[in-house]
């Protein structure tokens, strides 16, 4: 525990709990709609930005937010048309993302450890004012994710239903995708660009096993991407292992844990209980 | 006559180029019952979907509640059940939960939910009879119970127009009864209904007039059709594989 002493551990350990709590807030509503890997879409996008920002020697983070957001709305537009090309656009913009930040990294002057730094993350390369970027801007998703649930909770879940609510939808999702950008450019440095997405979904994915709402499930999924990102930073410190890596390990060790703890759980229970055999329900049409 | 609740003026729409309906005129006046009937694919769904604006109007106008459609904002007013629940979400939720979004339109998007907000949710629940259910995820409910929780989510709202598309398709006896039950009490209540459905079923009583769309146009506004031949019988499945191109002359008068 005595790494925790230096400065470094402690800023990579706050950094991780902040962006272990914000990022399956979010996720959720992605889940939701099943977007999940939407995020992972968007940090090849941002790697774009890191790469200009690399080039132009300005602030790379600056700019690979300026850069996701920009990928985000434009997924989103592409969402809200609802065309089948879609698809295809959606993967055009992933490969151009991550192959135009790998070739601006490459004419800028940075090494391939900083497009390492950026591909797998960095945590304990944070410097104080990269912590309270990412603090400030986690404690807003959070606070904004909580605070709207009720109405992003209805345009996920039924988006026509919230139109005819006159919820005001366009903006929602707007909101939605420039929060997903924010969320990705802050995980970045955590977890890097190739691992976001598990932050997101990975937490509600294993939350989901056991909760029966949607609040229950996003209580739950971001106490465990709470407890990823403490463990995953501590088992890093103390068995010298990559943060990012660890803390997305831990996440998937969790969904493991609870998939066979709940699906044991059940086994059990009709074991106890074999006689309850359920009536078939009626068929509810007659096919011709 | 009663202030018009929904007028439909020469209504057209089209998707992609191919017109779906073509010069619909309709009113609804406050508490009435109207059954928008019509096959598979005659454009009664779309009818409704143009009346709350979920698919542009082509040519016409809609008006509701005396505001053109465009600048209508009282959203509160009306309450939408689709016909079933959207593809299916990606994570559980509870009956309540989708229940308590029918309040959103009446409580906007940034005030959290009251005590007022809790009643009515409440109320709905036991209006269509799932009070019991209501901490049951959805997706482990029958079809008819999802739809139950629909018309829930929609009676949450406190609504004065009711705008259901085929609230009976496929949907078991004891749900159908309940959601009879549950507009009858509505109805009572000084609502307005328009309602989409390929068969009335329980509904039949309830229902003031009826509208028959057929190839994209109104063939018949008045009291509901009786049905004919083996249609009447019974224990008659309505399962109608037909399309907008069937022949003329089953609904036309």
């Amino acid at each position: 525990m005595e790494l925790f002493q230096y400065p470094y551990m402690q800023r990579a350990l706050i950094a991780a709990l902040v962006i272990g709590l914000a990022a399956p807030a979010l996720g959720i509503y992605l889940v939701q709609r099943r977007l999940a890997l939407v995020g992972d879409g968007i940090g090849h996008v941002a790697l774009t930005g890191v790469g200009a920002g690399l080039l132009f020697n300005r602030s790379p983070v600056l700019v690979a937010v300026v850069a996701a957001t920009l990928g985000a709305v434009a997924i989103e537009l592409v969402r809200a048309r609802g065309r089948t090309s879609g698809d295809l656009a959606l993967a055009l913009l992933f490969y151009g993302g991550i192959a135009g930040g790998v070739m601006l990294v490459g004419l800028s002057d940075a090494t391939s450890a900083n497009l390492n730094a950026y591909l797998f993350g960095s945590l304990t390369t944070i410097f104080p004012r990269d912590l309270a970027t990412i603090a400030i801007l986690g404690v807003v998703i959070g606070v904004v994710m909580l605070g709207l649930r009720p109405a992003l909770f209805a345009i996920c879940h039924d988006e026509e239903y919230a139109r005819v609510s006159g919820l005001p939808v366009r903006t929602l999702n707007l909101l939605l995708a420039v929060a997903t950008a924010v969320t990705v450019t802050i995980a970045m440095q955590a977890v890097g660009v190739l691992l976001i997405s598990a932050l997101m979904v990975v937490p509600v994915a294993a939350a989901q096993q056991v909760t029966r709402g949607f609040r229950s499930t996003m209580t739950a999924a971001m106490a465990l991407g709470l407890f990823a990102a403490g463990a995953g930073v501590w088992v890093a410190a103390t068995a010298n292992t990559a943060p990012g890596a660890s803390v997305v390990l831990l996440a998937i060790a969790s969904f493991l844990v609870v998939a066979l703890g709940a699906a044991g759980w059940r086994l059990l229970r009709r074991r106890a209980a074999p006689a309850a055999v359920p009536a078939p329900e009626p068929h509810e049409v007659v096919l011709r | 006559m009663s202030a018009p609740v929904i007028t439909v003026t020469h209504g057209a729409v089209g998707y992609d180029g191919r017109p779906v309906l073509r010069d619909v005129s309709l009113t609804v006046a406050t508490g009435e019952v109207v059954a928008v009937l019509g096959a598979n694919g005659s454009g009664k769904s779309t009818l409704i979907r143009a009346v709350l604006g979920l698919v542009p109007l082509a040519a016409g106008s809609v008006t509701l509640f005396d505001t053109p459609q465009r600048r209508f904002r009282q959203w509160h007013r009306i309450g939408y059940v689709p016909q079933r629940l959207g593809a299916g979400s990606g994570v559980p939720a509870t009956v309540r939960e989708v229940v308590a979004s029918g309040r959103l339109a009446r409580r906007g998007v940034l005030r959290p939910p009251g005590r007022a907000d809790r009643a009515a949710v409440d109320a709905a629940l036991r209006a269509v009879g799932l009070a019991d259910r209501a901490g049951d995820p959805v997706a482990t409910l029958s079809g008819g119970q999802q739809q139950r929780t629909l018309i829930a989510r929609a009676l949450a709202g406190e609504p004065e127009l009711l705008v259901l598309d085929e609230p009976t398709a496929g949907v078991d006896a004891t749900s159908q009864e309940a959601f009879a039950g549950a507009l009858h009490d509505f109805v009572a209540g000084g609502g307005t209904v328009l309602l989409v459905a390929h068969e009335l079923g329980p509904l039949r009583p309830l229902i003031s007039r009826a509208v028959v769309v057929h190839q994209g146009g109104i063939c018949h506004d008045g009291p509901v059709p009786e049905p004919a031949g083996h249609h009447a019988e019974p224990d008659h499945d309505h399962v109608h594989p037909h399309g907008p191109d069937e022949p003329a002359g089953l609904w036309s008068n």
